[in-house]
């Protein structure tokens, strides 16, 4: 599109991307290297021998709860207000690679990405702790493959999500002291009362929880978002108390140790 | 793939199908938008694939406290069956590699559901528009062969412009390039039209030439085009504006202002 000062320039889209040509006119070699990017953008799911035998077979996981923490401050509270005490082990972890992903200088990393645990004395609870970033064409395939692993009769789903404020529209602008919050969304099959308001329109959200929100609504399970909007991008200790408020629930369903 | 809200699953045997096509100022999901709230329609299922970007939000046509919170995903049908009329509204862009995959989904969804007809409401770059297509209206329709057949002439009396083939590299006489279908910003339109002539589909395209901006004048302009067509609202009422805005339009551009700024 032409410009007043005689240049032209290229238009951007909100919708749409250029499209390319046909991929039909491939070569071989083109294809090759399609292929293998594909299988290096693939999730894999690593589990520990004990779960890897369970699934033997085409066999399930017995799951009643499944928690998943997606982000530094959900994870984190996981961490310290869930895990620290002995009774979890950790069953496995799920390796993502996509652009994002930095050089992996060791095991540690990878495996610390994507980590999940289960009860040890009540293995039908399972906690997933993500903090890597899932590009979009990795999201449908994590949700799928995870939960092709847990048998969704009777599956409680929760996810405990960080978010931007700036992402958060109202029309009464939101003065910095009402953040951080949170706001819920959940499942038709989703039965209990949610411990915060539903995120009004016309908010939505994307990522991980909404992939997750989605497998759970078309295949029916009662699942339940807490989005936490927050003014501090990083880890904040005040950003993770604000998920306390999910814990009145996730007490009730895996016997939490009163503190 | 689609599958059911409900209990059973909705027959849509003779019905007609509205869809938008992920294009460029997000055009013909604003009029899908106006068509749903409009109409009220209900929600029978949904179509999900690993070929759209995970999205979820409460009820977007929400018009009252207790249907507020239904959740809602990234592609889902409706229907009024009175009016014997589904709709598709899709609510996020296309994953980049998987834009054929979508096109396949969507061709094999409407065979097997036995669909009289498909429309697609869609747009295409404005600035693109050759010197042919500066003059006039800016909508433009599509028809397949096997439609073409049934509407052509509900669609010669309403005296529609087709959209024009064009050179492909404008300004060279070269005689070797034949005029082509070329939708720029239009996402996959190009290629569900030109899929759906293959498998013998009947199927239109209504695109609106437009550009980036606030689109809700021109989603107005389509859906209204569509209804000259299709004749889904009551004809008697003389307002002009007789579509419903749903809520989920709303702060289009961004939260309230802080009145700190001022």
């Amino acid at each position: 599109m032409a410009t007043f000062f005689g240049e032209v320039l290229s238009v951007y889209s909100r919708a749409v991307e250029e499209e390319e040509e046909d991929v039909d006119e491939e070569n071989e070699e083109d294809e090759e290297i399609r292929r293998e990017l594909e299988q290096k953008r693939e999730v894999v799911l690593h589990w520990s021998p004990e779960v890897s035998e369970a699934l033997r077979s085409g066999n399930k996981l017995q799951c009643s709860d499944f928690i998943l923490a997606v982000g530094h401050n959900a994870a984190s509270f996981l961490s310290a207000y869930v895990l620290s005490s002995a009774n979890w082990d950790a069953v496995g972890h799920a390796s993502v690679w996509n652009e994002r992903s930095r050089a992996v200088t060791g095991q540690h990393s990878e495996e610390s990405a994507c980590v999940f645990h289960r009860r040890k004395d009540n293995p039908s609870v399972l906690i997933c702790q993500v903090t890597c970033y899932l590009a979009e064409d990795q999201l449908f395939q994590w949700t799928e493959k995870v939960f092709e692993c847990l048998q969704h009769r009777e599956l409680n789903v929760m996810v405990l999500s960080d978010g931007s404020v700036a992402d958060y529209k109202t029309a009464d602008y939101l003065c910095s002291s009402s953040a951080p919050f949170l706001r819920s969304l959940h499942t038709g099959a989703f039965s209990d009362r949610p411990v915060c308001q539903p995120l009004e329109q016309p908010n939505i959200i994307t990522g991980l929880p909404a992939a997750v929100l989605n497998h759970c609504q078309v295949h029916r399970v009662a699942a339940v978002v807490y989005q936490c909007y927050s003014d501090v991008i990083g880890p904040d200790s005040v950003t993770m108390e604000t998920y306390k408020l999910a814990l009145t629930r996730l007490g009730r369903s895996i016997q939490l140790d009163p503190f | 793939m689609f599958i059911s809200s409900q209990n059973s699953e909705p027959s849509f045997k003779g019905f007609t199908l509205v869809m938008p096509a992920v294009a460029v100022g997000n055009v013909g999901q604003l009029a899908v938008d106006l068509i749903v709230s409009t109409l009220n329609m209900s929600r029978v299922g949904h179509i999900h694939t690993d070929c759209l970007i995970p999205m979820a939000g409460n009820n977007p046509y929400a018009t009252c406290k207790e249907d507020a919170e239904e959740l809602h995903t990234p592609a889902e049908v409706y229907t009024a069956a009175e009016l014997k009329l589904a709709v598709l509204q899709i609510r996020a862009p296309i994953v980049q590699t998987k834009s054929k995959k979508f096109r396949q989904l969507l061709v094999s969804w409407i065979k097997a559901s036995g669909f009289s007809r498909t429309v697609v409401l869609s747009s295409s770059h404005a600035y693109q528009r050759d010197d042919q297509q500066l003059q006039g209206t800016p909508l433009r329709y599509l028809v397949t062969p096997s439609l073409l057949k049934v509407s052509a002439d509900a669609l010669k009396e309403l005296g529609w412009r087709e959209m024009e083939r064009v050179s492909a590299f404008p300004g060279l006489t070269d005689a070797n390039t034949e005029p082509r279908l070329y939708i720029p910003g239009g996402g996959i339109t190009k290629g569900l039209y030109t899929d759906s002539c293959t498998e013998d589909l009947s199927l239109a395209v209504l695109l609106l030439f437009c550009s980036e901006g606030d689109n809700i004048p021109d989603a107005f302009t389509l859906v209204n085009h569509l209804n000259d067509w299709l004749q889904l609202l009551d004809n008697h009422s003389p307002e002009p504006n007789k579509w419903k805005i749903p809520p989920s339009w709303n702060l289009l551009f961004g939260s309230g202002i802080p009145p700190a700024l001022f």
